[in-house]
């Protein structure tokens, strides 16, 4: 029996709706598949000791706290340098730069930056602040590398949440004589705050999961005590995985996947909080 | 009497010489950070480039670039990078194979035939695989991809192009979806609209009309794809088994340019040769990211261009 | 109101001017600055390659309201935004001949805009309040002169709030966020804001045309409130608005699309109203283009 065109079409309808749909759902299941293998397999490791304890017989035992805190001491670094340097790059993009050949050029540059490799700021890191700069393997110089990786993201996040702010707020506030720093600092850029915060949180989450950038910048196997400051090297959770599963023998996969747990919760939380304080600041300000 | 001018306020507007020479210095310190990104991408440039000059004069390009064996500890060591290259190639293609058409098939399912809703929700599930650290990924792999492709195949070892390649395309998925579906959502309704008001089913106005208008974006998203698996390094380093010979099939262990650079940078002499071939082989890296990135920019800007978004 | 008569020939507008600034005069007395009178002398603006106004050369007398009406686009706005140099914002306008506020050339090398902003005030079309309380709203302008002190604050606050009728309404929530005001209480909100700097101009946008008729009522309800102390410039759509709430009336037309707009006719209100010199405002303000 030959089908008329309209039937031929509405059944490819059904067979295409039904194969992209498939799709979907595959990269979406896949997604929430990782997201409860990783809580499955890392919350039997978690206890009181394993986020107080320092890690013994090799990480086989004990616990991450150093691996912890050096990963917060690396992300404070890095947020220190990237926020200031990331909104006033992301201001300058959209309140200052003109309509030009330059400007296109710089906005060129921060595209191609978030897509240069990570492990290439590791080698960029090694070579320029490790050992031209003589800062040596340390909190500082892994804080460093991470910023020039996380910038793109800051200066992106800050330049797209001023767009959103109208024109109509800024002239009125030039209007009653506020010069155009005035203006910005004082009212467009609190506006903004809600998409900027979030590019931050999604900056420094992305940070604190990276390794490849702290490889040869500071991250150590092991340290007993904490960094007492910018110039100690540091263990970092990341690193703590990779080294765990590539270098110790029979290691405890109860802690590694507590580890990444630990991880994946404290990036998707901030992230998602990030998330859920924007919409709800959204909600007032719907320009 | 409340009207009138009942209060007196000074026409000075406290703008001192001190206050406007202030601004002026903030100013221009925005103004030099709008440069940062040039000045961060050219200190990249020259910095490997720099340290690259030792190998360049001591092996040359050539060598480097087809050489076959990597026996970088050996004496004298042999720097063919060649096995590396195609390393990369080969678990990005593989990548490739995998992620781009069931990425693009979800990105047009919830671009053009998801509910809203359905759409919102996957999209920050979307987001959140994108937010997991590459270190985990690797460790997924090793506890899951490595043992189903080592008894799937009947292999000695489940470290291999294959297991690097299939969690390197999970991990690309992101971002070839939300590129290529912001892509699709650029495209004008009324283009839709006018396509569906000729008879057209959703389908077919999707791959008539939608598909061909948002080409260019799709074209980016799987770019940038293409960017994101060669560069990654943790996942790979953790599944491919790092045997730097040449690869026959994606059975076998391979070595990538990446994984290179991350096992071996820890032990070498600083300023020595095997030093120096590193960071060749991360110059190389970044030209060809870059230039992937690049040509992902360019389009993306004629598909602003087009639809003045 | 329109009666579409027109006498043949009229002695020029002068006389229509010299009533109002005799009116003026008087408030002046009591006024302690600058009285708010512009004078243009040939102004012509061009966005980029294309001229949009061309010779308008007319004067705003002081403690009164000026209309500008004409067609949409003719240039209205751009020619209001020549006050306060807020075509300075806007990136490719050149603005040339002369325009001067209370005899000083306000496009002089010497002049900063942000010292004329604080003398020249802008309301908007849309209520712009800025996202945050409304004290703060009204604090904005006096903060940016330097002024920080509380009590000062509280004064001038309180002041410009009653200064454009909306303390009443909202004198118990003033750490309210503007975004909580209705779209006319919001308005009146930015009159509010503007006022805080005590400008001797007020320049308004069609401030009411986003507005409900009640809002609309209270907003010239407080035009015509503060023409008493302030200059008022404002841009409108409605003729009988125009008509009800100024006292000297300019109506700008462009001819052609492809010509700059000029100033037809501009003199008292009730004279172009009722008995125009041109016939192109008779036309316009009948309805019968435009
Ligand atoms: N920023 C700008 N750049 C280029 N051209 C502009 C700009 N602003 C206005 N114009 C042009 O200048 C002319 C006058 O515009 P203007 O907004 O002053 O008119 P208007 O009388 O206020 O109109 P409306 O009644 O619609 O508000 C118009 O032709 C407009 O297209
Ligand atoms: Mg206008």
């Amino acid at each position: 029996m030959r089908l008329s065109r309209r039937q031929r079409a509405r059944i490819f309808e059904a067979v295409a709706r039904a194969l992209l749909g498939t799709a979907a759902a595959l990269v979406v299941g896949v997604a929430g598949f990782l997201l409860l293998y990783i809580a499955f397999r890392g919350i039997p490791g978690l206890s009181w000791e394993f986020l107080t304890d320092v890690p013994r017989n090799r990480g086989r035992e004990g616990g991450i706290f150093p691996a912890l805190v050096g990963t917060l001491y690396v992300v404070f670094g890095t947020g220190v340098l990237t926020v200031p340097l990331g909104i006033l790059g992301g201001v300058y993009l959209s309140e200052y730069a003109p309509r030009s050949p330059s400007t296109r050029f710089i906005r060129l540059a921060v595209a191609n930056m978030a897509g240069v490799p990570s492990i290439v700021y590791g080698l960029f890191g090694l070579a320029a602040f490790v050992l031209a700069a003589g800062i040596g393997r340390s909190v500082l110089a892994a804080s460093l590398t991470l910023t020039c990786m996380t910038l793109p993201v800051v200066i992106t996040a800050t330049e797209e949440a001023l767009r959103q702010i109208p024109a109509d707020l800024r002239h009125a506030a030039l209007a009653l004589g506020a010069s155009r720093l005035r203006t910005v600092w004082t009212v467009v850029l609190p506006a903004a705050a809600p998409g900027i915060v979030t590019g931050i949180v999604l900056g420094l989450a992305r940070a604190a999961g990276e390794t490849a950038p702290i490889l040869f910048t500071g991250a150590v196997f092991q340290m007993r005590r904490l960094p007492d400051g910018p110039g100690s090297q540091f263990m970092a959770l990341p690193y703590h995985i990779y080294t765990q599963v590539t270098s110790v023998p029979n290691w405890n996969r109860d802690l590694v996947w507590g580890t990444a747990f630990i991880l994946v919760a404290t990036v998707s939380a901030a992230s998602a909080l990030a998330a859920v304080w924007r919409s709800f600041k959204r909600r007032r300000t719907a320009w | 009497m409340t009207h009138g001018r009942p209060l007196t306020v000074a026409r000075s507007n406290g703008r001192t010489a001190i206050r406007r020479a202030a601004e002026a210095v903030a100013t221009g310190f925005i103004r030099v950070s709008g440069w940062t990104a040039i000045v961060v991408l050219a200190a990249i440039a020259v910095f490997l480039a720099w340290n690259s000059v030792r190998a360049l004069r001591e092996v040359g390009v050539g060598p480097i670039m087809v050489g076959t064996e990597w026996y970088p500890t050996s004496h004298p060591g042999k720097f063919g990078a060649a096995p590396l290259i195609v390393g990369s190639l080969l678990v990005t293609s593989i990548a490739l194979v995998l992620c781009v058409p069931v990425g693009l098939a979800a990105a047009v399912f919830l671009s053009e035939f998801a509910t809203r809703r359905i759409k919102e929700a996957a999209k920050a599930v979307i987001e959140f695989m994108a937010a997991i650290p590459s270190v985990v990924y690797g460790l997924v792999g090793v506890a899951l991809v490595v043992p189903a492709v080592k008894s799937v195949f009947g292999l000695d070892s489940g470290l291999t192009a294959l297991s690097g390649g299939i969690v390197l395309g999970i991990m690309a998925l992101p971002t070839v979806v939300s590129i290529s579906e912001d892509a699709l959502h650029a495209v004008p309704s009324s283009l839709r609209h006018a396509s569906l008001a000729l008879g057209n089913t959703r389908w077919q106005t999707t791959y008539k009309v939608t598909i061909p208008a948002a080409s260019s974006g799709i074209f980016a998203a799987v770019m940038l794809g293409v960017g994101r698996a060669i560069g990654e390094t943790m996942a790979v380093l953790m599944l491919t088994g790092n045997a730097a010979v040449m690869p026959r099939t994606v059975l076998e262990s391979v070595r990538t340019m990446t994984g290179t650079i991350a096992a071996e940078m820890g032990e070498v002499v600083q300023g020595g040769l095997h030093y120096s071939v590193l960071f060749v082989v991360g110059l190389v890296l970044f030209a060809v990211t870059f230039a992937i990135n690049l040509a992902a920019d360019v389009v993306l800007e004629k598909q602003r261009k087009r639809w003045g978004a | 109101m329109v009666t579409g008569l027109r006498s043949a020939v009229m002695a020029v507008s002068a006389a229509a001017w010299s009533s109002a600034e005799e009116g003026a005069r008087v408030v002046e007395e009591t006024s302690p600055q600058g009285s708010g009178r512009f004078e243009l002398r040939s102004v012509s603006v061009a966005y980029g390659p294309e001229t949009v106004i061309e010779d308008v050369t007319m004067n705003i007398p002081p403690q009164a309201v000026t209309a500008l009406i004409g067609p949409s686009g003719c240039g209205k706005s751009t020619l209001l935004r020549c006050l306060n140099r807020m075509n300075d914002e806007l990136g490719n306008v050149r603005v040339s001949g002369t325009i001067a506020l209370d005899g000083q050339d306000i496009m002089a090398r010497g002049v900063d805009p942000v010292d004329l902003r604080m003398r020249v005030g802008q309301v908007f079309q849309r209520p712009n309040p800025f996202p945050m309380s409304i004290y703060d709203n009204v604090a904005y302008g006096p903060r940016t002169q330097g002024i920080r002190r509380r009590d000062e604050l509280d004064a001038i606050v309180e002041d410009s709030l009653r200064r454009a009728a909306l303390w009443d309404e909202v004198k118990g929530s003033l750490k309210k966020h503007a975004f909580d005001l209705s779209g006319g209480q919001q308005q009146r909100l930015c009159i509010a804001r503007a006022l805080a700097t005590h400008p001797e101009v007020l320049l308004m946008d069609e401030p009411a045309s986003a507005l409900d008729p009640i809002s609309t009522q209270q907003i010239e309800d407080t035009v015509a409130e503060l023409k008493r102390s302030v200059t008022i410039v404002i841009v409108t759509h409605n003729m009988q608005q125009a008509a009800r709430i100024s006292d000297q009336t300019a109506f700008m037309l462009r001819e052609r699309l492809d010509m700059p707009a000029r100033l037809i006719e501009v003199g008292e209100t009730r004279k172009v109203f009722t008995n125009p010199d041109d016939p192109r405002t008779e036309a316009y303000i009948t309805g019968r283009f435009g």
